[in-house]
């Protein structure tokens, strides 16, 4: 259980095994809330530079066991959420995160640590007002991943949990554990399922339809004329001399 | 020999087995002699036929360099400081103290997850996740709480290194000097370590005496600890 968002901000945020087409949908979804006239603030899982160069270090020289991986990313995550994702949600923006907590429960239970100890990790977090979950079959995401890449990489094939000798086939079983955790999140944490195997812009379609319900009557953060947030507005009306 | 016990479900996905070492941990406040204590007790141990591993506080090779960096440029919140440290922590124990004492090592730690949870609590973290977080923490077979009023502290730094910025809470006291956030951070520390010292079970010795005093205590402590422990006797070579 995270505690809800009593915060003025819109936390929305998207999840989903590598190649469900999440980031895809999220990117979809930032242009057109900016287009709104929204003040929108975007996170991305595992970027804070913070921890960057000891992630680095501890990924070439696969010094990663499960328990400090897990420490590592949710310090990444708290060095993101303390000093930006929950001052702006403060600050009534909304904030939209290609991955959450859900990824550390789904990934790091299939490493095999325990859940009840990595639920607490992320305790801080709150509940996102939209959880999407990305849900596509393994084979179509193991697919779009291994034909998009030229190597899996040593972590991200899960080769740290001694699966298999093959990356493919090691890729193929460790994201097999994230999708069952990931169903058993569905109800626990309420995550809204999207079909993934719909076309992009259906599955967009549904995406925006939940965003819209969920933000009628709200007030965010004005805009004052001439921020940041307006620019990819301001690009887009500029034939037409923007207000 | 004992199976591991932790404070919480430990490392699921790792078999540890049996450790045939012994986990003697040292706690207590900056400047209250734990190092000096730390080498007197190893050189003591040694000569006893012990192979002895310390480890400190010091910072693992994984998260050493991230650390220092984020310390120096204060960027550290609360919450990010504490699992910063709790990885570093984490790295230690799984890859130096664990694999130490399976190897039947008597390993000295001049500090243990308390003293990283205390400071995490006094600059704010909720006491029930900060104890959560160190599930993954093993039990020592013994906790030797080195405990002296902050007066003691006080004499002991200023003739000895000196008041640093962290050591005196400078980061959660920004606006006193810093002789009066030591006296505030250190007092509030302590409390916390009175507190861990009674939930945990730790051995209490008063440091403010001298220190040989103090180490006669330690050594007895630890002989009855050690009495089943086999030494490496000369005799067998």
């Amino acid at each position: 259980m995270l505690r809800k968002n009593t915060t003025p901000g819109k936390l929305i945020i998207v999840e989903g095994i590598d190649g469900s087409g999440k980031s895809t949908q999220i990117d979809l979804l930032y242009k057109w809330l900016q287009s709104q006239g929204h003040a929108v603030y975007f996170s991305e899982w595992n970027s804070s530079a913070l921890v960057k160069s000891t992630t680095k270090t501890a990924k070439k020289r696969k010094l990663f066991t499960p328990t400090t991986f897990s420490l590592l990313q949710c310090t990444d995550f708290a060095d993101r959420w303390e000093n930006r994702i929950f001052p702006m949600l403060k600050a009534g923006v909304i904030v939209l995160a290609d991955r959450y907590a859900f990824t550390a429960f789904g990934r790091d239970v299939a490493r095999g640590v325990d859940p009840e100890w990595v639920r607490n990790l992320y305790n801080f977090a709150l509940q996102p007002d939209i959880a999407l979950y990305f849900r596509v079959p393994l084979d179509v995401a193991v697919q779009r991943i291994t034909s998009a890449r030229a190597k899996l990489k040593y972590y991200e094939a899960g080769m740290d949990l001694n699966l298999s000798e093959s990356r493919v086939e090691s890729f193929r079983l460790f994201q097999q554990r994230i999708l069952k955790e990931y169903d058993n999140m569905v109800n626990e944490f309420n995550l809204t399922v999207i079909d993934g195997n719909l076309t992009v812009q259906a599955q967009q379609r549904l995406v925006r339809e939940i965003v819209k319900h969920e933000l009628e009557g709200w007030k965010g953060l004005p805009i004052p004329e001439g921020s940041p947030f307006l620019s990819a507005q301001a690009d887009m009306n500029a034939g037409k001399g923007s207000a | 020999m004992s199976a591991p016990e932790f404070y919480g479900a430990g490392f699921p996905y790792r078999e540890i087995g049996e450790l045939p070492g012994k986990l003697i941990v040292l706690e207590g406040s900056d400047g209250v002699g734990r190092s000096t204590q730390t080498q007197l007790l190893r050189r003591w141990l040694e000569d006893e036929g012990f192979a002895v591993s310390d480890t400190g506080l010091k910072r693992s090779d994984m998260t050493q360099k991230g650390i220092e960096e984020a310390r120096k440029g204060h960027t550290l919140s609360r919450i990010t400081m504490s699992l910063f440290y709790a990885a570093d922590f984490a790295d230690r124990l799984e890859n130096q103290i664990i694999p130490a004492l399976q190897a039947g090592f008597v390993v000295l730690s001049d500090r243990y997850s308390y003293s990283i949870m205390a400071r995490d609590i006094v600059r704010g973290a909720d006491p029930d996740w900060a104890r959560q977080v160190y599930g993954f923490a093993l039990k020592p077979d013994l906790v030797l709480y080195l405990k002296a009023d902050v007066s003691d502290l006080v004499s002991r730094l200023i003739h000895g290194r000196g008041l640093n910025y962290w050591e005196s809470g400078m980061d959660i006291h920004p606006s006193q000097n810093l002789y009066d956030s030591f006296i505030d951070y250190q007092s509030e520390l302590i409390m916390q370590f009175d507190q861990l010292a009674e939930e945990f079970g730790f051995v209490v010795v008063d440091a403010g005496r001298p220190v040989m005093d103090v180490f006669a205590d330690l050594q007895d402590h630890i002989q009855n600890l050690l009495e089943d422990q086999q030494p490496i006797l000369e005799d067998d070579f």
